[in-house]
């Protein structure tokens, strides 16, 4: 669905990282967002009152849709994280756990 | 439908839009009564939208039994209330009643809390019910969140809660089948009593009705003189803060948090003297979610989404006012700062008395009467 830019696809460094505890990749400077997309992963959570499946929408921290888990804490926005080497993103399922 | 009885268009103008006035339109229109429900626009001081849905029994009616009376019979009376609006609009306001509880943080605040739970249940011709005084270990077996400074708290069996932006949301919608006449943008400017019924000069034109009854909320201020009636009530500001939706992990109401049906966690439980004004003050939030977080140390992990003030409508002792004018028969007044604990009893209960023509003598405790007794020097 998401293609690179080749001058991007050759000029940046490869971060490693895991979506639902599966080993991912992506370009240093990434958001998790952008590499949720890059992995083909365009459902990031369902929603917490319907259950209906969002993925991200507006990639500037304004519409909430890209909630996803990261290294441990919910509800977190995926748009506004930096992608970093050894981060834990899970898909969220409805609502946030208050403890995590 | 029946027809209007005398003195005009209407049975019943009640005057206001809110949860009061809606529980009473509901009520009144299921009693067959022609009505109109006459309220403000969108921006009216509007406690419906803003109040803390609880439907809360424990702790009330110091000072007046038949008030906690009152309030334990809405309670016991909610249940169905929401079975009716359900069978009819089919939609759920989520009326829950696991229970609440009111946790206190210092051995001072729990000895008064107690002393004012048994002081309560001493009074004569008070109707008693169940509640207990726990411990902390007692407590956390409930509660099983609470944070370290929590010493025990009071727990009522008869506490609940409900969705009430849904509550206001369903009555509006049930009066609507019920054929009653809602008038938005209808703010009334002047009453006259006059040919048996009452003429109404609103901003949407004339009204007439037979009865009206004020349910304006803190208009009815302005309003009662001009039918004989007295409604002293002042705003008190409280605020509000909501979290994210989390999964359910509160199970009971507390006074100061609760979690919704939705998932979202209030907030709120502060009392200001500020007028009219609903500027949100970020002191008085930051204090009370401090406090919150004391009671329940999790919810610092929690996002803040919304907070807002809302205005209380208060009397001086803080009872409800329900009250026929005696100059003016057929004024009614209603107020209280419990519009969502008490619907069920405007609705089921007030209501028909309404319809039928009267309060009676079990509600010259609420008249406004009491507030007419000279200073002494």
């Amino acid at each position: 669905m998401f293609r690179r830019l080749p001058e991007i696809e050759t000029a940046s460094h490869t971060v490693s990282f895991t979506i639902d505890g599966r080993p991912a990749s992506a370009r240093a400077g990434d958001s998790v967002t952008a590499a949720l997309l890059a992995n083909g992963v365009t459902a990031c959570r369902t929603t917490a009152v319907s259950g209906a499946p969002r993925g991200p929408y507006c990639m500037m921290g304004v519409c909430y849709d890209c909630l996803v888990t990261i290294d441990g804490t919910g509800n977190r926005q995926g748009c506004q994280v930096r992608v970093a080497p050894g981060m834990a993103v899970e898909t969220q399922n409805g609502k946030r756990e208050v403890e995590r | 439908m029946t027809q209007p009885s005398r003195g005009g268009e209407y049975d019943v103008a009640v005057i206001g839009g809110g949860l009061v006035g809606s529980a009473l339109a509901w009520g009144l229109a299921r009693a067959g009564q022609k009505v109109a429900m006459l309220d403000e626009g969108d921006i009216a001081v509007r406690p419906s939208r803003g109040n803390f849905a609880l439907v809360w029994v424990q702790g009330k009616g110091l000072g007046m039994p038949e008030y906690a009376g009152w309030t334990k019979k809405s309670s016991d009376d909610w249940s169905g209330f929401a079975d009716l609006l359900r069978e009819q609009t089919g939609l759920d306001v989520a009326y829950r009643r696991p229970g609440g509880f009111m946790p206190m943080l210092s051995e001072e605040d729990l000895q008064a809390r107690a002393n004012t739970m048994m002081r309560l249940h001493n009074q004569p011709d008070m109707i008693r019910y169940p509640y207990e005084v726990m411990d902390r270990e007692t407590l956390r077996k409930e509660l099983p969140f609470i944070g370290p400074d929590v010493v025990g708290g009071t727990y009522c069996p008869l506490d609940g809660h409900c969705n009430s932006l849904r509550l206001l949301r369903t009555l509006h919608k049930g009066i609507g089948l019920l054929g009653v006449d809602y008038r938005p943008n209808h703010r009334v400017e002047r009453i006259e009593h006059r040919d048996g019924g009452f003429h109404m000069s609103t901003a949407g034109g004339e009204v007439r009705a037979g009865k009206i009854v004020l349910a304006a909320g803190h208009d009815s201020a302005r309003l009662a003189p001009m039918v004989g009636l007295s409604a002293p009530v002042r705003p008190q500001r409280g605020h509000v803060i909501v979290t994210e939706k989390t999964a359910p992990f509160l199970h009971h109401p507390t006074v100061y948090v609760r979690q919704t049906d939705e998932g979202g966690v209030m907030i709120g439980d502060s009392f200001e003297e500020a007028g009219f004004d609903t500027t949100l003050q970020p002191g008085v939030s930051s204090a009370i979610a401090e406090r919150a977080i004391r009671f329940f140390p999790l919810l610092g992990k929690l996002n803040v989404v919304r907070s807002w003030a809302a205005l209380r409508v208060l009397t001086p002792d803080g009872f409800p006012i329900y009250e026929e004018s005696k100059t003016a028969p057929g004024a009614f007044v209603a107020t209280c700062h419990s519009g969502v604990t008490l619907a069920a009893n405007h609705a089921l209960t007030l209501a028909p008395l309404i319809a039928a023509g009267g309060l009676g003598d079990s509600f010259t405790p609420f008249s406004a009467r009491r507030f007419h007794v000279p200073q002494a020097a």
